[in-house]
């Protein structure tokens, strides 16, 4: 009989940031995830361990796939899973975050999963409430659980991080799906690179120390993995680049300019894609693309961190509990 | 009797190895053969003692009935009161248990909450014809309403001793500790 090695828990109440995180720990998130992958496959798709624990979504930003992902992994765990859409809330009559904040722990949530367009709102939240703070995205900062599937699909397809070469594509600037992947790939052994317009690439870049190129047939050389980052449309007004066209010229990944990376290079999209401005023929090479897999491991990643998080003794039991 | 203080063997490698064989041969007469019978062992006790009776059935049948292993863990109900998440193994039922003759095994039955969660694990996967219930030590103190249809040996204990079994190669014993209070 071989069991597999015992995994690392989570000891912590919180899942703000990936520097929070060791690499141990990292591990059994993946591990923990590999037995929520199973779960799809069979007839019924739920465990009952977060049973008659509440989860909100508390999303101050767009969302499709984060939202829907989190609110698929709570359910999966018997979780009841509450939406809440701030422009569908007290927030518009100009109610203040923490009282919003508040309001839903006193309203019995256990977990409150948080986007914001404000870098550290999270953390600061997360020193005001006695629940479970998850981040799902805060300002220009982090965006932890993406970076965790993100490195779960690379370590499926390529069966291993360490060693690897990651060329991160396009708005460096503008993302969190970056800044989180770039620490997440450096703690786990990866060799990081960041490739994209001057404008676009953060000037204390080198200083993270990450290779820097303005030039993709350049930065594409000899890569394992191809992580595209959405080119943030909604902030182009403010002149990043000349212009559209130029830029899908230049940094958008083609059949022929995905050649210049390794033969098995596989390529990444934490989505959602401009379709024609990052990626054109995508079908042309879909069996190297695992942008789906990301989704599809966005689940089993998210159920793992509920669990790890979650499944324990309940936060205010803890803090009932004799000294 | 006890070669250390607060510790008394119960069965050595020879009466474990005859039990089993026993199980095996109870477990074909209950099922009337090997048809659509399935051997499903509870992690981690059970894994071992399913793997050692699958091999005595098929050295008396000829077939090996299919053989899965599931973790339990997911299905506990006392999550919400431990401190921290218990790790997770790898539950593998290779096969549909639709309209098959599960057996579960485990080592040791004693307050039958984990028979209990292998049952709504096993509701979940899909509808087995029946269900039935095979372990090596029945030490007793139920607190469910569950009872083993195959039992290796009946063993009366109190709750301040634990029972040890040990199914390695070269290392097979069933030890009643007495835990210090």
């Amino acid at each position: 009989m071989n069991l597999p090695p015992p995994i690392h828990a989570l000891e912590k109440k919180h899942l703000l940031s990936i520097s929070d995180l060791s690499v141990p720990e990292i591990e059994g998130i993946f591990q923990t995830a590999e037995s929520f992958l199973d779960l799809s496959s069979r007839s019924v798709r739920k465990v009952p361990s977060l049973r008659g624990r509440i989860i909100v979504n508390l999303f101050y930003e767009a969302s499709t796939r984060t939202r829907t992902s989190f609110e698929i992994a709570g359910k999966r765990l018997s979780a009841d899973v509450i939406n809440i859409t701030t422009t569908q809330s007290s927030v518009v009559k100009g109610e203040s975050l923490l009282d919003t904040v508040r309001t839903i722990e006193a309203l019995g949530a256990d977990g409150i999963v948080i986007r914001h367009s404000s870098s550290g709102v999270p953390q600061w939240i997360s020193s005001q409430v006695n629940c479970h703070v998850i981040n799902a995205g805060d300002g220009l900062r982090e965006h932890p659980t993406q970076a965790l599937l993100d490195l779960f699909t690379i370590q499926k397809r390529k069966k291993r991080l360490s060693g690897l070469t990651v060329a991160i594509v396009g708005d460096v600037l503008h993302s969190r799906v970056a800044r989180s992947n770039i620490a997440a790939m450096q703690m786990m052994g990866m060799k990081v690179r960041v490739v994209g317009p001057p404008t676009l690439i953060p000037r204390e870049a080198k200083q993270w120390g990450i290779d820097v190129f303005h030039s993709l047939r350049d930065g594409l050389e000899q890569v394992d993995v191809i992580m595209l980052l959405r080119l943030q449309l909604e902030r182009q007004a403010s002149g990043f680049i000349p212009s559209i066209e130029e830029y899908s010229r230049l940094f958008g990944l083609s059949p022929e300019k995905l050649s210049w990376a390794a033969p098995d290079a596989i390529v990444l999209h934490p989505g959602p894609v401009n379709r024609g401005i990052e990626i054109q023929g995508e079908e042309m090479f879909s069996e190297r693309s695992a942008v789906l897999d990301q989704v599809h491991h966005g689940v089993a990643v998210r159920m793992a961190i509920l669990y790890l998080l979650m499944a324990g003794g309940r936060p205010e039991e803890e803090n009932r509990a004799p000294a | 009797m006890s070669p250390q203080g607060g510790l008394r063997v119960l069965m050595d490698s020879g009466q474990i190895g005859r039990t089993i064989r026993r199980m095996a041969h109870e477990i074909l007469e209950h099922n009337q053969g090997t048809k659509n019978l399935c051997l499903v062992g509870i992690l981690q006790g059970g894994a071992i003692l399913s793997q050692r009776i699958g091999a005595v059935i098929e050295s008396i049948e000829g077939i090996a009935p299919p053989m899965g292993t599931l973790d339990i863990t997911l299905y506990r109900d006392d999550l919400a009161i431990r401190a921290a998440p218990p790790f997770l193994r790898e539950s593998n039922i290779p096969f549909s248990i639709d309209d098959s003759r599960i057996v579960l095994v485990d080592d040791v039955l004693y307050t039958g909450r984990t028979v209990r969660c292998a049952l709504d694990f096993l509701m979940d996967l899909g509808r087995p014809s029946s269900v039935q219930l095979a372990v090596l030590i029945d030490r007793g103190h139920r607190e469910l309403p569950i009872r083993a249809d195959i039992v290796g040996k009946s063993i009366p204990t109190s709750r301040q001793e634990k029972v040890r079994v040990l199914l390695e190669e070269n290392n097979e014993s069933v030890t009643l500790v007495r835990m210090s209070s």
